[in-house]
């Protein structure tokens, strides 16, 4: 079949460029990031059907009319052709068609939000299949993973087993990321307030990285995590050397962990708040919050009125992470806390003076 | 602490505006700011020894000929074009050796603001002011027009312009840029992710540039619907005319949504409002949104006149009436509609249904279909022609093989699932500066080497121009294949670090790209000043030195004031062509008076206040901001009460000015 | 497009001997420059329907706005744009002061409106309902806010038109300036008939 032998071709070709490096997009080790890999290629090869041609043209026509070339042809005056207007109106279109229906079927079979429907191209998924679920909370400048079912959570260490489909939901904490493992699937936006979706299977063990791929701020550039897939029993082993290691993620240990830093080192804990990423999402972390959720009920019934007016404190979140002007200086002063302080309100100095405004004293 | 006091005494009479504003610490900037006064004050002391100063004034500051606002805008975007460059090369000089345990010469603070200020400078205050100066230069003298519609509009449109570029640099040594990203997401871009002045200066630049923008759109479309010459029916528009004015639709259709988006931004930082913020109701996405609707139509705004060109240039290079007239002008109308319904496909990965991407898939693939056909249209212009290689030839050439590419890569990314990949990454980034170096910059050059004989009468150094041509493009593939590469291996944007050192390797071939465009550049400066040294071997007394098709090469280069001394008549597309097939002859005598319009300062003066009202914004220096406001407002009312704006040059000016080109073809012709 | 027909004008002609007038093209640009900004009050309507009900468990337009009020100041602003009517018609007819005083009328109700979307705003952000209270009201005072300060630089134009008009008579320039601005005026009409539908009598019904 002349489609797979150039779609071979275009791979072969670009493998080559790519030889010798690690290339997460063309060589990855999931279902979903391979059938995207394929889509690229099926692509590519549609419009060189009309790029090579196109290019030949454009080198022989100026090569063959060049003015020296006084063999050639030559019809100031010839201008128009029915004939060959109609075909380059409808080559492309052709090529957009057959492209067109690809797309169509493709983003709807790729939809991030939609189960999937395999394990890998030779294997169809168990009927009664379990998701493992993941939730992925992007704050600055890191990544946080719990794993409910399990009851841990990692910061910048994403562990799968091997060929059990993923579903992750995805929010941030203060300003948008994306969540992004190259050799795992495609990209999807992690915004405050706001919950995505990504469906994802890992097909074979594999140690690599994943990256945010949404500018964040001044931290962004080593906002990476570890990636690793592993077969299930090596997978359960490390879930179970992670709740032997101890520690626990509760709504303080967070509120800690929110403030930003920069290429934060691994943490793991072995015991999660249940509650903890519904409160995330819902920007309630802190008790003395509202819940996005309440308050979008709230609003849903008119409002809370008059009466609601002065009700601010519960409701304002970006204040309490505003970021402080983040001029180089000399030194860094990496923490503020005092005893007056509460700790959800001790920064690092990136924004010392937002606690000191919302603590109300002067450091 | 030392900086807080900074932000917290915010005083009465500068604001937030400190000593500490001004990066003395920062040897980079230092530099820079050294560097920048010694060029400025030896170009100021050369003007003043020369005595150039009145000439600048009257002739071109306070000009509101068409033409001389037209060079100007093609200047400041030259030189605005050195300072995006000059933020490419630290980029690439900095991924290139930030690997594992070296950090980079550039920290994050100011690596962030500059792969800001390179997006923005180069859209806003390159690429807009080459293709605003084109338009202008070209459209009134191709539709047989004595100026645009509303030649003070014009002075005051560049002025305002030149304002956001200067907002722009002054943030270089007062203060800082903004670290967002070219286009200031929010919540970042909100009041408490970013505290500093970054953003303000961000939002006043663009702000007080799209003013200027937003007018010449009004400006040329009313100049091409009213002022077109006897005879020019909308079909017979030279295609440059046909892209430019669906360019400026689509600005007067598209600059108004980014005021908005813009001002929405303002209020969330100035006023506390709760639009893009993440409490209190507030929905970051929309602004994500209102800022696509601008940007997608942006691009399309850059490359369409830039098309015209092209078709203009490989017509008259190919001695050959341009193939598919009528479909290059339907393909433009299409582009010009599609490019309204493709704006999400900036963000199908923001989470979107799959039939909402799906749709916006496939209309921007549409896009693909006009914008293939416009590149078959120039491919049978050259079937059966007679090509010269000329510069401005080649640059077309080169245009067609690597926009092709371009094209490609962008069609890719249009497939949701393949986007949700390389969105975001390195491929992405090669990708538009394929179509935009690729399109909008060879466009310019193509552009520039076209029409400069009938600017200055004299043509560019062909061996330079040649230099230029080939280091852009050598440069080009050499700089951004390994962006498409590394984009493939999952390499992201905006990264000022890495830790895989295989990689490094790519990004060392991409800085010596970079450093071969910048020989490119070189060559342009060199091909300019060799040009201007060697004016009198490369001079053109015809005012037609290719051979052209459209009016504008009918009078003499540089042609005069009031650009036709009888109004032209057309009969084909052609018209200039047609003139010289039919006998046309050059009228010698009964010239009449000319009705012309008079030089003025409001621009500059109105355009000042707005740089420095914008100033005061940023810093928060509000008696600043609203006196010159006021200033303003008041200068303009003052401006309306002048009804004495026009003059009459008399038939015996025209007459001298034609007798003297009479006598230069007859020297052409002996 | 009949100034561009040239059925009466021989083949190998090729230029007009005689000055060619092209049609003033100012009402057309000022009519472009009201679209462009007929796209930012879209913009802005397209935030308010989009917050409209954002309230952040704060008051809603039931709880805060003032229909009579605001029927008022539709009524006001309605009237002047019939008494601009007015002014032009004098303008066509020549009449230099009738064209004034209908003028300064017109002025009166502009101001009339300003007064009382002032007093309103300041009533509202006495209570606590400021623009900063909730994403409802932050689009409410921008799109109400927008039209505001339309109308009042517009009322601004008026004055000054209505010097230049006494200094200078009913001239060609000055009577293109009022048909400006009377596209402008009818124009802010229109988008409040917008505001006050969209905005407070569905926010309060």
């Amino acid at each position: 079949m002349p489609v797979r032998l150039f779609r071979g071709l275009i791979a072969v070709s670009l493998l080559a460029v790519l030889a010798g490096c690690h290339s997460d997009v063309l060589r990855p080790a999931g279902d979903i990031a391979l059938q995207q890999r394929d889509l690229i290629y099926l692509s590519t090869f549609l419009m060189l059907l009309i790029i090579v041609p196109v290019m030949l043209l454009t080198l022989l026509f100026a090569w063959r009319y060049r003015q020296s070339n006084k063999e050639a042809a030559y019809d100031p005056e010839w201008s128009h052709s029915t004939k060959l207007e109609l075909v380059i109106w409808s080559a492309p279109l052709a090529i957009i068609i057959a492209l067109g229906t690809v797309t169509w079927i493709a983003t709807h079979k790729l939809d991030p939000y939609r189960p999937l429907d395999r394990i890998d191209a030779a294997r169809a998924l168990p009927a009664d299949v379990q998701y493992l679920d993941v939730e992925v909370v992007a704050l600055d400048w890191k990544w946080l993973f719990i794993l409910p079912e399990q009851g841990v959570a990692t910061v910048n260490d994403l562990v799968l087993p091997v060929d059990k489909p993923v579903r992750f939901r995805i929010t941030a904490s203060t300003v948008m990321n994306t969540f992004y493992v190259p050799t795992l699937a495609g990209m999807i936006y992690a915004m405050p307030g706001m919950q995505t979706e990504l469906h994802a299977i890992v097909n074979q063990p594999v140690d690599t990285t994943g990256v945010s791929a949404h500018y964040s701020g001044a931290g962004f550039t080593d906002m990476r995590f570890r990636f690793r897939g592993l077969p299930q029993a090596e997978f359960d082993q490390w879930v179970a050397q992670l709740r032997a290691d101890g520690g626990e993620l509760n709504r303080e240990v967070y509120l800690q962990l929110e403030q930003p830093t920069r290429a934060e080192p691994v943490r793991h804990y072995a015991k999660v708040d249940p509650a903890l990423f519904k409160a995330v999402l819902n920007m309630c972390v802190d008790p003395n919050k509202m819940c996005m959720s309440d308050m979008m009920a709230i609003d849903a019934k008119g409002g809370l009125g008059k009466a609601g007016i002065f009700n601010v404190s519960q409701l304002s979140y970006d204040a309490q992470r505003a970021r402080g002007l983040e001029r180089p200086r000399p030194n860094y002063v990496l923490a503020m806390c005092d005893t007056d302080t509460p700790s959800y309100l001790a920064r690092t100095s990136l924004s010392s003076e937002a606690a000191a405004r919302a603590a109300g004293n002067t450091p | 602490m030392i900086h807080q006091s900074a932000e917290t005494t915010s005083n009465f009479l500068t604001g937030r505006l400190t000593w500490e504003s001004v990066p003395f610490h920062e040897p980079i900037l230092l530099a820079t700011f050294i560097a920048t006064a010694l060029i400025g004050l030896a170009v100021f002391a050369w003007i003043t020894a020369k005595g150039k100063w009145g000439y600048l004034w009257n002739e071109w500051f306070t000009s509101i000929d068409h033409k001389k606002i037209g060079i100007m805008y093609m200047v400041l975007g030259f030189v605005m074009l050195l300072r995006g460059f000059a933020d490419a090369i630290m980029m690439r000089l900095q991924q290139s050796m930030a690997f594992g345990d070296n950090m980079g010469y550039l920290p994050p603070h100011h690596y962030d603001q500059i792969f800001t200020a390179h997006g923005v400078i180069m859209i806003f205050f390159v690429a807009m002011p080459f293709i605003t100066g084109l338009m202008n230069f070209v459209v009134p003298k191709q539709i047989g027009a004595r100026d645009v519609a509303f030649p003070f509009l014009n002075n005051f449109s560049f002025w305002m312009t030149t304002a956001g570029a200067m907002l722009v640099m002054l943030s270089l040594f007062i203060g800082e840029f903004s670290k967002t990203g070219w286009l200031a997401f929010p919540p970042l871009s909100g009041i408490d992710y970013s505290p500093d002045v970054g953003v303000d200066y961000y939002i006043w630049a663009l702000q007080i540039a799209g003013v200027g923008t937003t007018l010449s759109g009004i400006n040329f479309m009313v100049t091409i619907i009213k002022m077109r010459c006897p005879g020019m029916t909308l079909m017979k528009m030279p295609v440059f005319t046909w892209t430019a004015l669906c360019a400026n639709i689509l600005i007067v259709a598209s600059f108004p949504i980014l005021t908005a988006a813009l001002v929405l931004l303002s209020l969330d930082r100035y006023v506390g409002t709760h639009f893009f913020t993440n409490d209190f109701g507030g929905n970051p996405m929309m602004y994500v949104n209102l800022i696509w609707i601008w940007g997608h139509p942006e691009v399309y705004i850059l490359i369409l006149p830039l098309f015209g060109a092209f078709s203009e240039i490989v017509a008259t290079f190919s001695r050959k009436k341009l193939f598919g007239y009528t479909s290059m002008v339907y393909a433009t109308v299409c582009i010009t509609i599609l490019s309204y319904l493709v704006w999400l496909h900036h963000f199908f990965t923001m989470g979107s249904g799959a039939s909402v991407n799906t749709f916006f898939g496939i209309t921007t693939m549409i896009i693909s279909i006009p914008t293939g056909a416009k590149l078959f249209n120039w491919l049978f212009t050259m079937y059966r022609g007679r090509i010269r290689f000329e510069v401005p030839m080649l640059w077309t050439i080169g245009f067609m093989l690597t926009f092709t590419i371009g094209g490609m890569t962008g069609v890719l990314l249009a497939v949701p699932p393949a986007d949700f990949v390389l969105h975001n990454s390195l491929f992405l980034i090669a990708h538009f500066h394929n179509v935009i170096i690729g399109g909008v910059v060879f466009g310019t050059f193509a552009a520039v080497n076209y029409w400069w004989p009938k600017a200055t009468g004299f043509r560019l150094d062909p061996f330079w121009g040649k230099v230029s041509f080939w280091c852009w493009l050598i440069g080009f593939w050499v700089a951004f294949t390994p962006l498409y590469v590394l984009g493939l291996m999952g390499v992201t944007r905006r990264l000022s670090h890495f830790e895989d050192p295989s990689l490094q390797i790519w990004f060392q071939i991409a800085l010596v790209g970079a450093l071969i465009i910048g020989c490119g550049i070189l060559a342009n400066i060199a091909q300019i000043v060799v040009s201007i040294r060697k004016r009198d071997q490369l001079r053109d007394e015809t005012g037609d030195p290719w051979d052209g098709r459209t009016l504008e090469w009918s009078s003499s280069s540089p042609p005069p004031a009031y650009n036709f001394a009888f109004t032209p008549v057309v009969h084909e597309q052609d018209a200039w062509w047609d003139m010289k097939k039919n006998g046309y002859v050059r009228p010698t005598e009964g010239f009449i008076p000319i009705h012309m319009p008079k030089g003025t300062t409001a621009g500059m003066a109105l355009a000042a206040l707005a740089t420095i009202s914008g100033f005061g914004l940023i810093w928060h220096i509000w008696w600043l901001a609203f006196a010159s406001f006021v200033g303003m407002v008041a200068y303009a009312i003052y401006h309306t009460f002048n009804y004495d704006r026009d003059f009459h040059l008399s038939a015996e000016e025209v007459t001298a000015v034609e007798n003297a080109r009479t006598a230069l073809l007859a020297k052409a012709k002996g | 497009m009949s100034s561009h027909a040239i059925s009466n004008i021989d083949r190998k002609t090729f230029f007009l001997r005689e000055e060619h007038h092209t049609e003033n093209g100012t009402m057309l640009g000022f009519w472009l420059y009201l679209m462009s900004d007929c796209l930012i009050f879209c913009s802005l309507f397209a935030m308010f329907a989009l917050f409209g009900h954002s309230y952040a468990a704060g008051p809603s337009g039931k709880d805060l706005f003032d229909l009579e009020l605001v029927a008022v100041n539709t009524g006001l602003l309605l009237l002047s744009s019939i008494t601009y009517g007015f002014a032009m018609l004098q303008m066509a007819q020549g009449k230099k002061s009738g064209t004034l005083i209908w003028l300064f009328i017109t002025l009166i109700f502009g101001a009339g409106f300003l007064g009382i979307e002032l007093y309103e705003f300041h009533h509202l952000i006495h209570e606590g309902a400021g623009p900063q209270r909730s994403a409802f009201l932050s689009s409410f005072f921008t799109l109400v806010g927008t039209h505001g300060a339309h109308v009042f630089f517009g009322s601004i134009w008026l004055v000054v038109l209505m010097v230049q008009v006494a200094k200078r008579g009913l001239t060609e320039a000055n009577c293109r300036r009022l048909s400006c601005l009377s596209l402008f005026w009818h124009f802010l009409d229109v988008v409040w008939i917008g505001v006050f539908t969209f905005v407070y009598l569905m926010g309060v019904l």
